[in-house]
C-alpha cells in the first residue's frame, strides 16, 4: 500500500529520540575516549553477564506471569478502594533501593514477619538469601509495574468487544481467547522487555538478596571498574554490552508485539460481562496486595518512629525532589510525547529503541560522562540538579512510551483521517486531539516519571554539593550517619511524596476525560 | 467538474480503474458490490490513497497530487466522524478554522450551521451526549460551514434507522441543492440512489463506470448490476 | 525549570558572595560533607582562621574519590583531597598527581606514621559490631567455626569490605582462603556498602555487622544505648587510617598546607569523634569525649603498608570470589 499521509509530523520525536540516544550513547563514549587503557573482559565479567542475564530473564518472566492474574483480577473486578489499591501498588516501584530492601526484609528476611511466625511452630526462619531471593526482590519491584502497563492495556480494549463477545454467549475462557489473548500477545511482550532491562542494571538490590559474590551483575562489574580498578574502558565496555542487550530485547519485543491495534471504540465506560470466578480474582488481588504492601507497611511502621527524628534538613531536601521531580517530568513529556506520536504515526522502531535505551544505560556511565562533557564548559556541581533531572527524565523515558504510545497509536488511528480531511496542522493536531485524547495516559506516565525522579537517587551523588541534597541522597546520608531511624522516616516522607505525585498526575489526567 | 482521468487504484489484491467525469453540482450515488471498491474510490479522490496511474482534476485544475485537507471536497466516514472530547460547537467549528480561534462572525455561523440541522441549543454536548442521529446532524453542520464544492459520503447513515436515514439524506438533499454542491454518496440501497440521487456510478468487475441516469440504470440494469441487485 | 534555576542560583549565590576571598577546594566522601558529618563544623572552624573560604566537595567513598581525581587529572578542582585510606595510597601516589607536603604532629596512631605526602586525619579498628548480650567470638576461625551470623561488605563496592579483605589477608597470608571458605555459611549477605549492611544487622538479620570498634560510641553517646560492643579478635583488628593530600595541580598550595597543618589541630581533631565517628589522628588536649572510654580496644593492631596492601589486593579479591562463590 502506499504510504499513507500523516496527521503529524514524525520529526519532533526523531529529534527527541537523537537527542536521547545521544545522551546515552555520547556519555558512554565520552567514558570510552577518557580511558587510559583498553580493558578487556575478565572471566569474573562472563560470570557477571551469566548471572544477570540468569535474574533478568527469571525476574521478567515471573513478574509477568503473576501480573496477568493481577490485572485481570482489578480489571473485571469493581470493588470499594480499588483505585486506592491500585495507586498503592505501585509504590514498590519507587522507593529509593535501600529503603525497599530493607522493608522487604523486614517481612522476608532471617528475622523477618514470616520467620517470627514460622518460629511460633517450631520451624526454621526461611532463606532467602540466593537467586530466588534476587528473584524475589524484583518481582517486588517490578510486579506492579508489569500490573499496570496490562491493566492498561486491558481497560484500552473497547467495551464493545466485551459486549459482542458476552453477546456471543463468551464465558471467561473463550473471551480469553477471543479478547484478551491477543491483547497479551500485543502487550507482553514490551512489558517483559522493560523488566528484562531494568533488572539488567540492577546491583544493590542482586547483590544483597544473592548472598554474596555469586550474585555478581554487570552494574556491579561496571561499579567496580569504576572505582576498584579505575578501568574506564572496561567500564565502557561493560556498559556498551548493557546496552546491547537490552537493544536486543526491546528489538525482540518490537518484533513480537506488532499486530493491529484494537480499532475504534466509544467513549463509554469499561463494563464487562464475563463474570469470571470472583473467589480466584479476589486470591489473585489480595495475595498481590499483601505480597506487596508488608513490606510497605513494614516501611511505614520504622518510618513513623522517626518522623520525629527527622531534622529540618530533610524537609530542605524533600522541597528540593519535589523540584526536581517537576522538572523531570517537564523534561520527560517533552521527549515522550513527540516520540510517542512518531512512534504511531509510523514504523519509526528507532524511535522506541532509543527510548528504551535509558533503562539499560548505567546511571554510573551516564553520569560520568556527562561529567567528563560538561566540566570542561562549567563546574560541574552547578549543574547538579539539572543534570539530575535530565537523567532522571531518560531513565523513565521507557516506560512513559510504553504507556504513551499504544494510546498514540490508537488516536492516530481513530482520528488521523478526520483531521487530514479537515485539513488541520499539525500542531492544531496534536494540541487538540492528541493531547486531550491522551491525557489519562499522560497522567500516567507523568506521575510514573515524577515518583521515580522523586525516589532516584540518579546521578545527584555524583555531582554532589553538601549544600543541595534531593531526598533519597539525604536519606543515604543519615543512614550513613548511623541515624537510620531518621533515615527511616525521611523514607516515609518520601514514599508520601512519591505516591501523593504520583496520585496528582495520574487522577489529574483522568480529570473529567472518562466523559 | 470531477474528472478522473485515467485512474488507476491499487488496494491490496485489486485493482480499480476509473475514466469519468462527474457534472458540477450532480447528484451522485455509488453502488456495487461489497469489496468492489466503492470506499476506495471515494478515499482515493479524497486523498487517503495514491493513484497508481491517471490524475483527479478538479474543474480542471489536478487534485490528486494535494494533501487532503487541501482538496476542495468535504468528506463524511462510516464512523469517527466526529471528535469524542469536544463538544458539537468544537466539531463543527473545526470545518471553518482547524487550527485557530474563531471570529464572533465565525462563531455565528457555527450556531446557524447548528440550527439548519435543526440542533439548535445542542452546541455544548459532547458527542457521547448525543444520539447517534444527532451525531450524524453535527458531522453534516461541519460540512455546510466547509463550503466545500464536492460533498463526499462513505455511507456515514448506514447505522440509523430506516426513516432516519430517509430524514438525513433529504436532509443532505436539501442542503446540497441550496449550495449547488456536488455530491457523491456511497451506497448499498437502490432506494437511496433513487431518492436523492440523480445519476449513479456502478463500481463492479475492477470498473469504475461512467455515470448514468439513476431512473434509467435501475429500470435496466446491466447484467453486474442486475446480479447484484439479484433481480 | 526555570524555578529550579532560580532555586539552584539562590543555593549557589551563598558561594558566589564570598568570591573575593580565596577559595580552597577539597574533595572528600559525601558522609564527611553530609550535614551529621564533620563538614560543616570543619568548615566553620577553618575558615574562622584561614581567611578563605572553604569549599568541601563530597564523592560517594574512598574508591570513588580517588577515581573522580583521576578524572579530572591534572586540571582538578580540588586543592586538598582528604578521605583516602592506606589501601589507596599507592594507587594514589602512582598517579603522581598528589604533591609531597610533609605535616608534623604528635599523632596517636597504633602505628608509626611516616609520610611525606598522605597526613592521616582520623584512625580506627574494623571490628565485627554485635548485640552486648551476645558473646562473640575470638578469632575468625572460632568465628567459621560457630553458627554466629554476620553481613560483611563487598570489598570491590565498599572501604569495609576491602579492609575485612586486607584484615583476614593480613592475619592469615596464605591460610586465607581456607578461612574465607570456613566463613563462607556464616555470611548471611555481602552488601553493597556500609549503610545497607548496618541497616541489615540493626533489623536482626545478623549477630554481627562489619563495622567498626567506635560504632558502639555512637550508640552509646548519640542514643545513650550501651546494648552494642565490638569484638576483639586474638589475631588482631586490621586499621583503617584516614588520609587526606595536596594535589600537585593545586592552585592555592599555601591555603592547601594550611589546611593539613590546621586538619592535625584540636579544632580540626575535636569534630572528628562524635562526627565522623573515629578515633582522631591526635589526641585533642581535652582528650577523647566521654563513651570513648568504654569502647573495645584490641591487644594487638594489623595494617599493611600501602604498597603491601596495593601488592596482595588483587590476589586477596580472588581468593575472596571463589571462596564465596563455591
Amino acid at each position: 500500500m502506499a504510504e499513507r499521509a500523516q496527521p503529524i509530523s514524525a520529526w519532533p520525536g526523531i529529534g527527541a529520540a537523537a537527542l536521547v540516544a545521544a545522551l546515552i550513547l555520547g556519555t558512554l563514549a565520552a567514558v570510552a575516549l577518557r580511558a587510559e587503557t583498553s580493558g578487556g573482559f575478565s572471566p569474573a565479567d562472563w560470570a557477571a553477564l551469566r548471572f544477570t542475564l540468569t535474574q533478568a530473564i527469571l525476574s521478567a518472566l515471573f513478574s509477568v506471569a503473576l501480573a496477568v492474574p493481577v490485572a485481570r483480577a482489578l480489571a473485571r473486578r469493581r470493588f470499594p478502594g480499588r483505585r486506592a489499591l491500585i495507586a498503592l501498588l505501585g509504590a514498590p516501584f519507587i522507593l529509593p533501593v535501600i529503603v525497599a530492601i530493607l522493608g522487604l526484609l523486614q517481612v522476608f528476611g532471617r528475622s523477618g514477619w514470616i520467620s517470627d511466625v514460622l518460629g511460633v511452630f517450631g520451624l526454621p526462619p526461611i532463606r532467602i538469601y540466593g537467586l530466588h531471593g534476587v528473584v524475589l526482590a524484583h518481582v517486588f519491584f517490578n510486579l506492579p509495574l508489569a500490573t499496570r502497563l496490562v491493566l492498561q492495556a486491558w481497560q484500552e480494549i473497547p467495551a464493545e468487544r466485551f459486549r459482542l463477545a458476552a453477546q456471543l454467549g463468551c464465558n471467561g475462557m473463550a473471551m480469553f481467547r477471543l479478547i484478551e489473548l491477543p491483547m497479551l500477545k500485543r502487550t507482553l511482550p514490551g512489558v517483559i522487555a522493560v523488566i528484562f532491562a531494568i533488572c539488567l542494571t540492577s546491583f544493590a538490590v542482586a547483590l544483597t538478596l544473592g548472598g554474596g559474590p555469586r550474585a555478581t551483575t554487570i552494574e556491579l562489574a561496571i561499579y567496580q571498574a569504576f572505582t576498584y580498578d579505575f578501568d574506564l574502558g572496561r567500564a565502557a565496555l561493560l556498559s556498551a554490552l548493557q546496552l546491547a542487550l537490552t537493544a536486543a530485547a526491546a528489538l525482540a519485543a518490537l518484533r513480537f508485539s506488532r499486530g493491529d491495534g484494537f480499532g475504534t471504540g466509544l467513549d463509554r465506560a469499561l463494563q464487562r460481562w464475563d463474570g469470571g470466578a470472583p473467589a480466584l480474582d479476589a486470591f489473585w488481588i489480595a495475595a498481590a496486595a499483601a505480597f506487596l504492601l508488608l513490606p510497605l507497611a513494614s516501611v511505614v511502621i520504622s518510618g513513623l518512629a522517626g518522623v520525629f527524628d527527622m531534622p529540618a534538613l530533610v524537609f530542605r531536601a524533600a522541597l528540593t525532589s519535589v523540584f526536581v521531580a517537576a522538572a523531570s517530568t517537564l523534561i520527560l513529556l517533552v521527549l515522550a510525547l513527540p516520540m510517542a506520536t512518531a512512534v504511531a504515526s509510523g514504523r519509526h522502531g528507532l524511535v522506541e529503541l532509543s527510548g528504551i535505551l535509558g533503562l539499560a544505560a548505567s546511571p554510573l556511565v551516564i553520569g560520568t560522562g556527562l561529567f567528563i562533557l560538561i566540566r570542561p564548559v562549567v563546574n560541574p556541581t552547578m549543574l547538579a540538579l539539572p543534570v539530575t533531572a535530565l537523567v532522571n527524565a531518560a531513565m523513565a523515558l521507557p516506560f512513559a512510551l510504553r504507556i504513551l504510545v499504544p494510546a498514540a497509536k490508537d488516536i492516530t488511528a481513530r482520528h488521523g483521517r478526520l483531521a487530514l480531511s479537515l485539513n488541520m496542522g499539525k500542531w492544531t493536531y496534536f494540541r487538540r486531539v492528541l493531547v486531550p485524547r491522551m491525557r489519562p495516559q499522560i497522567g500516567f506516565a507523568a506521575g510514573l516519571g515524577a515518583a521515580l525522579s522523586m525516589g532516584d537517587l540518579g546521578v545527584i551523588a555524583l555531582f554532589a554539593d553538601p549544600q543541595i541534597a534531593t531526598l533519597p541522597l539525604q536519606i543515604y546520608r543519615l543512614m550513613g550517619a548511623y541515624q537510620m531511624q531518621a533515615a527511616a522516616g525521611g523514607a516515609l516522607l518520601l514514599l508520601l511524596l512519591s505516591m501523593g505525585a504520583f496520585w496528582l498526575l495520574d487522577r489529574g489526567g483522568r480529570w473529567h476525560a472518562e466523559a | 467538474m470531477l474528472k478522473l482521468d485515467r485512474c488507476v487504484i491499487e488496494n491490496g489484491s485489486f485493482t480499480l480503474s476509473a475514466d469519468i467525469e462527474i457534472e458540477t453540482g450532480a447528484n451522485v450515488a455509488i453502488i456495487g458490490p461489497s469489496g468492489a471498491g466503492k470506499s476506495t474510490l471515494l478515499e482515493t479522490i479524497a486523498g487517503f490513497r495514491d493513484l497508481k496511474k491517471g490524475q483527479i482534476l478538479w474543474d480542471g485544475a489536478r487534485i490528486s497530487n494535494l494533501l487532503p485537507g487541501q482538496r476542495p471536497l468535504a468528506m463524511l466516514f462510516q464512523d469517527g466522524n466526529l471528535f469524542p472530547h469536544l463538544t458539537a460547537a468544537q466539531n463543527v467549528a473545526l470545518g471553518l478554522r482547524p487550527n485557530g480561534r474563531l471570529t464572533t462572525d465565525e462563531e455565528a455561523q457555527v450556531l446557524s450551521a447548528l440550527d439548519r440541522v435543526a440542533l439548535p441549543g445542542f452546541g455544548d454536548r459532547r458527542p457521547a451526549e448525543l444520539s447517534g442521529g444527532q451525531q450524524s446532524r453535527v458531522a453534516l453542520a461541519r460540512v455546510l460551514v466547509q463550503h466545500r464544492a464536492l460533498l463526499l459520503l462513505d455511507e456515514p447513515f448506514a447505522a440509523l434507522g430506516p426513516a432516519l436515514k430517509a430524514e438525513m439524506l433529504d436532509l443532505v438533499a436539501g442542503l446540497v441543492a441550496e449550495t449547488d454542491t456536488t455530491f457523491l454518496m456511497v451506497s448499498h440501497d437502490p432506494q437511496d440512489a433513487r431518492r436523492i440521487a440523480g445519476q449513479t456510478v456502478l463500481v463492479a468487475d475492477e470498473v469504475v463506470h461512467a455515470p448514468a441516469q439513476t431512473e434509467t440504470l435501475f429500470d435496466n440494469p446491466p447484467p453486474s448490476l442486475r446480479a447484484y441487485l439479484g433481480s | 525549570m526555570k524555578h529550579l534555576l532560580i532555586a539552584a542560583g539562590i543555593l549557589s549565590a551563598t558561594s558566589a558572595i564570598a568570591a573575593d576571598k580565596p577559595q580552597l577546594t577539597v574533595y572528600t566522601y559525601d558522609s564527611f560533607v553530609s550535614d551529621w558529618g564533620p563538614g560543616p563544623q570543619v568548615k566553620e572552624a577553618f575558615e574562622a582562621v584561614c581567611e578563605c573560604e572553604l569549599n568541601l566537595v563530597g564523592v560517594e567513598d574512598g574508591a570513588a574519590l580517588l577515581s573522580r581525581i583521576r578524572l579530572e587529572g591534572e586540571n582538578s578542582d580540588a586543592d586538598v583531597v582528604l578521605g583516602l585510606d592506606t589501601n589507596l595510597i599507592t594507587a594514589a601516589k602512582e598517579t603522581g598527581l598528589f604533591a609531597p607536603n610533609p605535616v608534623s604532629a604528635e599523632f596517636a596512631l597504633p602505628i608509626e606514621w611516616s609520610d611525606d605526602t598522605f597526613t592521616p586525619y582520623d584512625w580506627g579498628y574494623f571490628a565485627f559490631v554485635h548485640n552486648a548480650d551476645a558473646t562473640a567470638p575470638a578469632n575468625f576461625r572460632e568465628l567459621a567455626d560457630s553458627d554466629t551470623k554476620i553481613i560483611i561488605q563487598d570489598p570491590r563496592s565498599s572501604t569495609p569490605g576491602l579492609g575485612l579483605l586486607m584484615w583476614v589477608k593480613a592475619a592469615y597470608g596464605d591460610e586465607a582462603p581456607e578461612i574465607w571458605a570456613g566463613l563462607a555459611d556464616n555470611i548471611v549477605t555481602v552488601t553493597k556498602g556500609w549503610s545497607e549492611a548496618y541497616g541489615l544487622f540493626l533489623e536482626g538479620e545478623s549477630d554481627m555487622v562489619l563495622s567498626y570498634t567506635t560504632s558502639p560510641a555512637y550508640h552509646l553517646i548519640a542514643e545513650e544505648d550501651a546494648s552494642k560492643a565490638a569484638a576483639a579478635f586474638d589475631e588482631g583488628n586490621y586499621l583503617q587510617v584516614e588520609v587526606a593530600a595536596k594535589l600537585a595541580g593545586t592552585d592555592q598550595p599555601e591555603l592547601a598546607n594550611k589546611f593539613l597543618n590546621f586538619m592535625v589541630t584540636d579544632a580540626f581533631q575535636q569534630i572528628i569523634p562524635t562526627t565522623n565517628w573515629m578515633y582522631p589522628a591526635v589526641t585533642p588536649a581535652d582528650g577523647l569525649p566521654e563513651g570513648f572510654d568504654t569502647l573495645t580496644v584490641p591487644a594487638k593492631s594489623l595494617l599493611f603498608s600501602p604498597d603491601e596492601a596495593a601488592a596482595v589486593r588483587d590476589q586477596a579479591l580472588a581468593e575472596w570470589q571463589n571462596a564465596l562463590s563455591q
